[in-house]
């Protein structure tokens, strides 16, 4: 069950050219006092797809964008954009990439129309270009009838796409995404991926990170996880979600005593381990097709263990990562915090 | 709402971007981008007018307060005390307003838009210098509303309006170089709150260590040889000369020195931990 193409850190052969990669990233660390936030990160991003880095709060996620947009500094490795040295040349990485962040990087001073305004001419757009750019920009982000307001007074999913629009005022070949959609309704989040979509469509290069499992799935050609500031996996999200089954059966036995009982019954029945949860007789099964849950049940049910309750779900980030990693995700708030300062 | 961009635009082709990049900033995009950091930070100050009191009640204020509880003991009367006075307050008040430059810049890079500013393409120094070159019109208001404020309590400038100006334009350059040593401390230090801080514990004995109030001959020894050395005494004179006189002496060419002085050392230091802050 290899979807791994596991690459020691510095290690692993270059690959000819390197001009069609997006970014070649290269044992790349970043410590913040004793806390090694990226711990050692390689990264091939082909030019034109969607690029996934998915992983829990505190993985390093965020820290590996920032490192990469050159908002913070590489303290060991080496990143190429488009074939350009990042540390060496911040000036013309600055002018590749457009940077979408967590939380929206908007002047709350300014109306949505003014902030795009603002970000044109800061970036040498002529002052009518400048406009007709802003114009263009609020009317693809269905932001004209809030154009004229104040920030402040604009939704979580508003500020997101006004954020993505700023960062497209350039047309940047490469955009980074950090958690485009965490914190939003379900409606947004499917038009932001549309965006995302399109933004592919027109000949641009994505990096985005997310939390989501199902996010990745939809929208990345190519997904890498990230725990503990280092990639435990790179792979398609089919390989990825081969590793964990295409379905969970969640099963919460009445008497947590006959686990061991139940563990026997799903390796008989599907040759495969079934996954314990820290709770207690709280065990999922991972299915190839979800048709099977009901062949376990049935042997449950004949082996005289009793069920609280059944559940078949897709995989959760979770679930991948207790597969990948044999842990659970623990990004705590306490790396979120130092992430983010 | 359609938010698919539409194919029919040009494909975005990397290796023309790679190739087409600029490595540096020219000093006229420097500018151009530092006017437009400027006037972000002016329709901030439209829509946060509360940023003005400041710089509109302490002129009003001190001066009152000041010319009544020092003109008797020192000048003999208020009236005789304001031509030494007033050009004290300017200079005490346009300190006081540079501090404010620090602070807010410290609020400032707090917020998420400071993140979007360093990962675009333009000059490191625009988004430090912008907000100072729209602080120009905050000393203006601060100087101009003090030597109102003089007029009003009977102080007549011997200097004339071409006097009191030349004293204003002094002031205002006066505190825009100053600005950069607050500015710098808004760079390092952790907090806003931090920077008022540290920014009292200088600007307190730089004003009052100094002519603005008293003549020199007044205090010890000791303590006149500080204030003969402080530059806010040049500035205090300069503006004196200018203000009672009519006069531009060597003060003003000390004052305009001690700023130079200062914008070449903390204009680099304030860029510098601006980008370690990355």
């Amino acid at each position: 069950m290899s979807i791994t193409e596991f690459r020691p850190s510095g290690g692993g052969p270059a690959p000819a050219g390197g001009t069609d990669l997006a970014v070649r990233v290269r044992g790349l660390v970043k410590t913040f006092g004793e806390h090694r936030a990226v711990d050692g990160i390689d990264l091939d991003v082909r030019s034109g797809e969607i690029f996934g880095v998915l992983g829990p709060n505190g993985a390093g996620k965020t820290t590996t964008l920032r490192m990469l947009a050159t908002l913070l500094k590489i303290d060991e490795g080496r990143a190429e954009i488009f074939g350009v040295d990042v540390a060496g040349n911040p000036h013309v990485i600055r002018q590749l990439v457009g940077v979408t962040g967590q939380y929206a990087s908007v002047d709350e001073n300014l109306t949505a129309r003014e902030n795009l305004w603002l970000f044109s001419r800061l970036q040498g757009v002529a002052g009518p270009r400048a406009r007709s750019i802003s114009t263009e920009l609020l009317g693809q982000f269905g932001l004209e009838d809030a154009a004229d307001k104040p920030i402040s007074q604009f939704s979580g999913g508003m500020r997101r796409r006004l954020d993505l629009a700023a960062s497209l005022i350039t047309r940047p070949p490469l955009i980074f995404l950090d958690e485009p959609t965490t914190g939003l309704d379900p409606r947004t989040r499917g038009q932001m991926w549309d965006t995302i979509r399109g933004l592919v469509a027109d000949g641009c290069t994505v990096l985005l990170t997310t939390q989501y499992l199902d996010e990745a799935d939809q929208l990345a050609d190519r997904v890498a996880v990230i725990d503990h500031g280092r990639k435990v996996a790179e792979g398609t999200p089919d390989e990825l979600k081969t590793a964990v089954g295409d379905s969970t059966l969640q099963l919460l036995l009445a008497d947590p005593s006959e686990v061991p009982t139940a563990v026997e019954v799903v390796r008989r029945v599907l040759g495969s381990e079934p996954v314990l949860s820290p709770e207690k007789g709280r065990l999922n099964v991972p299915l190839d097709q979800a048709d099977l849950a009901a062949d376990v049940l049935i042997a449950l049910r004949s082996a005289g263990v009793s069920i609280t309750s059944v559940s078949v779900d897709k995989p959760s980030l979770d679930e991948v990562f207790l597969a990948l990693t044999g842990h659970e995700t623990d990004g705590d708030d306490e790396n979120r915090t130092k992430e983010n300062r | 709402m359609s938010t698919v961009i539409a194919p029919s635009r040009e494909v975005v082709r990397a290796a023309e971007r790679v190739a087409s990049a600029r490595t540096r900033v020219s000093v006229r995009e420097t500018l151009g981008q530092t006017l437009m950091m400027a006037w972000r930070a002016l329709k901030k100050m439209r829509r946060n007018p509360e940023q003005f009191f400041d710089v509109a009640l302490q002129p009003l204020l001190f001066t009152a307060m000041f010319a009544f509880i020092f003109g008797g003991a020192i000048a003999g009367d208020v009236a005789s005390y304001l031509p030494l006075m007033i050009p004290g307050i300017v200079a005490q008040t346009v300190l006081t307003t540079c501090m404010a430059t620090g602070t807010q810049l410290r609020e400032d890079m707090e917020k998420g838009v400071f993140d979007r500013f360093k990962s675009l393409p333009i000059a490191r120094i625009a988004p430090l210098a912008g907000p100072m070159v729209a602080d120009l019109l905050r000393y203006t208001i601060a100087a101009t509303l003090t030597f109102a404020m003089g007029l009003v309590m009977g102080y007549r400038p011997d200097g004339g309006p071409a006097g009191v100006l030349a004293a204003i334009l002094l002031a205002v350059v006066t505190g825009w170089s100053l600005a950069w040593a607050f500015t710098w401390v808004g760079t390092i230090a952790r907090s806003a709150q931090a920077v008022q801080g540290i920014s009292m514990m200088i600007l307190f004995p730089l004003t009052f260590l100094s002519n603005a109030f008293v003549p020199v001959e007044t205090l010890p020894g000791w303590l006149a040889a500080f204030v003969r050395v402080n530059p806010v005494s040049h500035l205090v004179t300069a503006t004196r000369d200018l203000a009672n006189h009519a006069v531009v002496s060597g003060e003003v060419g000390w004052t305009l020195l001690a700023c130079a002085v200062v914008i070449a050392i903390f204009a680099p230091l304030s860029v510098r931990s601006y980008k370690r802050h990355m």
